[in-house]
């Protein structure tokens, strides 16, 4: 059915989308890899700035999510995600699992989570 | 019920042993999907609570380690991201799943399993803050611990929404649409069994009739022809009866 080994089984990294605090902060705890393939660094964090707009935010998050098959767990800044909150809602496969973080300046809010507002959904309390 | 038909099948015994069959199986199955989807109920539940209260701690916990973040950045004076981003090679932490069976539902669970002998950052703070650099990596892997069990609970909880959904699909499939149709056939095949059997009971009546009838009117026709030959036979009363002449024997008629 839904579950079948080969979904999971190579998923082993972690991946990261967010501002450069939370970024490096979670390259210390050491969940950073990078490789070169095709003369090409495949980095599995991605760091937004001011620089970044939104297309290249989605271009990251399908990358992670789509195109990449050994990435088990998304981390990704809250903010950032509210950026492109649509691709979230949208993206309904159990694989890689994809977590909103809060990042240093922004609190978490469970009002905007997309998991959440599903958990809110069922189970139907505050 | 009405609208759910039957199937399209022949009203003979046979078929009716089938569906008498297979109505008992849906029941069966009926019965034990009805349970599965209770299990998995159950465990979902569960598994929401725990995800939200999951949820509620991961903020505090990463509040904490962006904090310890920031003291870091401040005692390293400034640059201290880039370095780490340049140093970031080979991923001291990785991801093991394995896999949970809940009432026949395997749930992927994430575990955090850590390489031994690769550092990407020991040469960070090496210069100053290198104290305050370790405690921060501390805080991290702690944070990340929680995010990755986060992780699970989220994975488990997308997939028994999924299974939970398809098992009460089909469950309501069975009350709704198997088990009427398959009652609907078999109240079919009794109706036309029962019609069989009324028109086999009426033919057979008919039939007995026809014969008695028959019989009767034969026992008249010999009962005169007896009575026409005794008269016959009283006129013509010479001696024995010659063996040999040759009289017509009647024929037989029954």
């Amino acid at each position: 059915m839904t579950t079948n080994t080969d979904l999971f089984k190579d998923r082993k990294f972690l991946a990261i989308i967010g501002d450069e605090n939370t970024v490096s902060g979670m390259l210390l705890a050491g969940i950073g890899q990078v490789d070169v393939i095709n003369e090409r660094t495949e980095k599995n964090f991605f760091i937004v700035d001011a620089k970044v707009d939104n297309p290249m935010i989605e271009a990251a998050f399908d990358n992670f999510t789509v195109e990449r098959k050994d990435i088990g767990i998304l981390l990704i800044n809250q903010h950032v995600a509210e950026r492109i909150r649509y691709k979230l809602d949208d993206f309904k496969s159990p694989f890689p699992t994809v977590l909103e973080i809060p990042s240093k300046d922004k609190p978490y809010d469970p009002e905007k989570d997309t998991i959440l507002k599903r958990v809110k959904l069922l189970t139907g309390d505050e | 019920m009405s609208n759910v038909g039957r199937e399209a099948i022949f009203p003979t015994r046979q078929s009716l042993a089938v569906m008498k069959s297979k109505l008992k199986g849906a029941e069966t199955g009926h019965s034990l999907l009805k349970r599965k989807s209770e299990a998995l109920t159950k465990r979902f539940r569960e598994i929401t609570r725990k995800l939200k209260q999951a949820k509620l701690k991961m903020g505090q916990v990463l509040q904490v380690a962006a904090f310890a973040f920031a003291e870091v950045n401040f005692q390293m004076g400034g640059d201290i991201a880039y370095q780490i981003q340049e140093s970031a090679k080979n991923s001291r932490v990785q991801l093991k799943t394995r896999l949970e069976n809940v009432s026949g539902v395997f749930l992927p669970a994430f575990d955090l399993g850590t390489v031994e002998g690769k550092d990407d950052f020991a040469l960070t703070g090496l210069g100053r803050g290198g104290q305050k650099v370790k405690q921060t990596r501390e805080t991290y892997t702690r944070a990340t611990e929680v995010l990755v069990e986060l992780a699970s609970l989220q994975t488990a909880f997308v997939l028994l929404d999924e299974v939970i959904k398809t098992v009460n699909r089909r469950v309501n499939a069975i009350e709704h649409v198997i088990i009427p149709r398959t009652e609907n056939t078999i109240k079919y095949i009794n109706s036309e069994l029962d019609e069989l059997d009324r028109e086999e009971f009426y033919r057979l009546k008919k039939v007995a009739n026809k014969k008695a009838q028959d019989i009767a009117a034969e026992d008249a026709v010999r009962r005169e022809r007896k009575l026409v030959e005794g008269e016959l036979n009283d006129e013509q009363d010479t001696g024995p009866a010659d063996m040999l002449k040759t009289d017509d024997d009647d024929d037989v008629i029954f």
